[in-house]
């Protein structure tokens, strides 16, 4: 779990150099060799690590706009995933998709750039592993800010009157976008939301990757089992703006100090001290976490762009006969008068 | 996130009024003059207080007017969009805000089963009149889900008056119109237009604008550039690269350019005058190729003026979900090159 989340601190880290190349000193956010927008997770590892410890790969996630830490967690191939990030033709999604969009099927993983709409397709996963008889689960990834979404509510429902193996994990990172939590929800936790669907609801206070994994263990466990659906939720802290170049006007100082002093990593390796893990042992496996980073980073960017006719690609998996996507005649009609 | 207010673009207009606004600006200046007068002008959406919306469209106003007036909601677009309706069968006059059209699926059936269709299904006993605004466009690479440009989508369900401004001058009489039309308004904003210091804008859709209130009545287009060799129809960012395209072409061909400015209405004589004096009719849209802006304006040509007409062609967005990569996104979008050489396959001057 603490190789992910280094892992996922450096990715981090480290895309946000490669994107803000470019962008500086007037941030532009078309230019520079990373495309789009981009979300980071930074201070959100835990709840990825230790919801996905528990999982194989024949498992699904559905992960929201912020997907990397959840991503790397779920064994997303990281070099066709930076790839993608870069937009380039080996990619994930040849190009396609961008850092919102990343889709591995080889893990089951899927992406969406719109709020709480993961978990409709969590849903019908754990649908589809119920009536083929299969004990793989499904965990759909939302924020707080989407608990009022309906969307989530109908998909909470949905999950539990079918009694389907699905996973809720709700990160609560206090904000959603400019809204603080308290403007957003008069219920104190999100978790409270599954009273209404009469589903358990546990809330992991602090971002602690040993407690999330504890609390995770119970509801995958139960999901697995066949006994249905449970909604989590995980404290986790927002270091950084809701997209690189967002610079937070909104969002009083100390919040942001207080989320950077709450570090699940430290606290992590705090955690392994604590047992006996030499500081060798951290040490190794952090570097080893950076080289991995620094690897798919070197590769990803190294690897070709798409032609641009390969826009016309994979509309459809079986596109009809004579389909264009412009179905414009090859000539203009008349012009030569 | 906006670090500068006002982009560099520089339009060479002269301002008559001693200032020039960026299209954000402008769409704020009027929501503001409205709810100074209007006590039933309310806005409410997602990020629309203290953020000022995510495209600067409610800058500065949560300081004048406060939380109750510029109302953050929940990400529950159902929810508030369909209370924005309920508002305004009520009396009021809300400006709700979708932050991005794409996600225009999340609350469609309180868009167009009631904002659109209550008036209608009522008998005319209720009516809705509100603002829905929201931001289209791509060319900054955000992918599939956060780049489209649905103006078909919207045009096409009865209902809602459609808007699309493509300057500051523009952007505020349309938006005094939209506020004041006793109807339900959709009132879509280009994101490259708005003058945002992170987006930065082409030359164009900063202009000078008046202090006092004005209207623009809807169903009015705007000949941006007069020609008698093809006539152009646009709307959003592409007039600009229109006009830019009929300016490389200055000389070659004589180009005329029309800003529709609203869907709904649509003002089809305005482009029935123009293609008769030139014969060649051009659509340029950023929305997808089929059933859409395009395939209607050319219907309405060659049913008004098909006697006159010796050659049509569009230049639109494939019918393709957008792309993310650099490459890929800018060969989907109508770029300028695009328009000349579109312009120059009508007037036969391909090979001049």
């Amino acid at each position: 779990m603490y190789g992910w989340m280094v892992t996922a601190r450096r990715y981090e880290e480290r895309l946000q150099e490669e994107y803000l190349e470019g962008k500086q000193p007037a941030f532009d956010i078309s230019a520079g060799p990373i495309p789009g927008e981009l979300h980071l997770a930074a201070g959100q590892e835990a709840a990825a690590a230790g919801v996905c410890a528990h999982l194989r790969d024949d498992d699904t996630v559905t992960a929201p706009h912020r997907p990397h830490h959840v991503a790397i967690a779920k064994g997303v191939d990281l070099e066709r995933m930076t790839a993608e990030i870069f937009g380039r033709r080996t990619g994930l999604c040849k190009g396609k998709g961008g850092h919102m969009h990343l889709f591995d099927p080889d893990v089951n993983f899927a992406g969406s750039g719109i709020i709480a709409e993961g978990c409709p397709p969590a849903v019908g996963a754990a649908l589809a592993a119920k009536k083929r008889g299969e004990d793989s689960v499904a965990v759909a990834y939302l924020g707080e800010g989407a608990i009022s979404q309906g969307g989530f509510l109908e998909s909470l429902n949905l999950a539990a009157v079918h009694d389907l193996p699905v996973v809720f994990v709700i990160e609560d990172n206090d904000w959603a976008i400019s809204m603080p939590k308290e403007r957003v929800t008069d219920v104190k936790n999100g978790a409270q939301r599954a009273d209404g669907f009469d589903m358990p609801g546990i809330r992991v206070d602090h971002d602690d990757a040993v407690a999330i994994y504890d609390a995770a263990g119970e509801a995958v466990g139960r999901a697995r089992d066949g006994n249905g659906p449970t909604l989590l939720e995980v404290q986790v802290h927002r270091r950084m703006g809701h997209f690189m170049g967002d610079a937070e006007g909104y969002r009083p100082d100390a919040d942001t100090e207080r989320a950077k002093q709450r570090d699940s990593i430290e606290r992590m390796e705090t955690t392994l001290r604590n047992e006996g893990v030499d500081e060798s042992t951290i040490d190794d496996i952090r570097d080893r976490s950076h080289e991995r980073v620094e690897g798919a980073i070197e590769w990803a960017k190294d690897q070709p762009e798409p032609d641009p006719e390969e826009a016309y690609e994979d509309v459809f998996s079986n596109p009809p006969a004579g389909w264009t996507p412009t179905s414009e005649p090859a000539e203009p009609v008349g012009g030569d008068d | 996130m906006a670090e500068a207010d006002e982009t560099e673009q520089t339009d060479g207009a002269e301002s008559t009024t001693g200032r020039e606004l960026t299209m954000s600006r402008a769409m704020v200046d009027a929501i503001a003059a409205e709810m100074r007068t209007d006590d039933d002008v309310f806005v409410l959406g997602e990020d629309v207080a203290d953020y000022g919306g995510i495209f600067d469209s409610t800058e500065g106003l949560l300081d004048e007017f406060g939380r109750e007036k510029i109302m953050d909601v929940p990400i529950s677009e159902t929810g508030f969009i369909g209370a924005a309706v309920g508002a305004a069968q009520a009396g009021m006059r809300p400006i709700a805000e979708l932050m991005f059209v794409d996600f225009f699926g999340v609350g469609m059936d309180q868009i167009y089963n009631q904002m659109a269709k209550n008036t209608y299904m009522s008998g005319g006993s209720v009516n809705v009149p509100m603002v829905l605004m929201t931001a289209v466009g791509g060319a900054y690479n955000d992918a599939a889900q956060h780049s489209q440009t649905l103006y078909g989508t919207f045009a096409h369900l009865p209902g809602m008056k459609v808007v699309v401004p493509s300057t500051a001058y523009d952007a505020k009489g349309l938006m005094h119109t939209a506020i004041r039309d006793d109807d339900p308004v959709v009132y879509m904003f280009h994101k490259r237009l708005m003058g945002i210091g992170w987006m930065p804008a082409p030359a164009g859709p900063k202009t000078p604008v008046p202090e006092d209130d004005y209207t623009i009545e809807f169903g009015e287009a705007d000949v941006k550039r007069e020609g008698d060799d093809v006539t152009v129809v646009t709307l959003g960012l592409h007039v600009h690269r229109a006009l830019e395209a009929a300016d490389e072409l200055d000389g070659a061909v004589d180009t005329e350019v029309i800003d529709l400015r609203t869907l709904v209405p649509l003002d089809t004589e305005t482009v029935l005058e123009s293609v008769r004096k030139t014969g060649r009719l051009l659509v340029v849209d950023e929305d997808y190729h089929s059933f859409g802006v395009s395939g209607e304006i050319i219907a309405r040509a060659t049913e008004g003026a098909l006697d006159d007409l010796s050659a049509v062609g569009r230049v639109t967005m494939p019918d393709a979900p957008i792309p993310y990569a650099r490459p890929l996104e800018q060969e989907v979008n109508p770029g300028t090159e695009d328009i000349v050489e579109a312009v120059r396959d009508l007037a036969g001057t391909a090979d001049e």
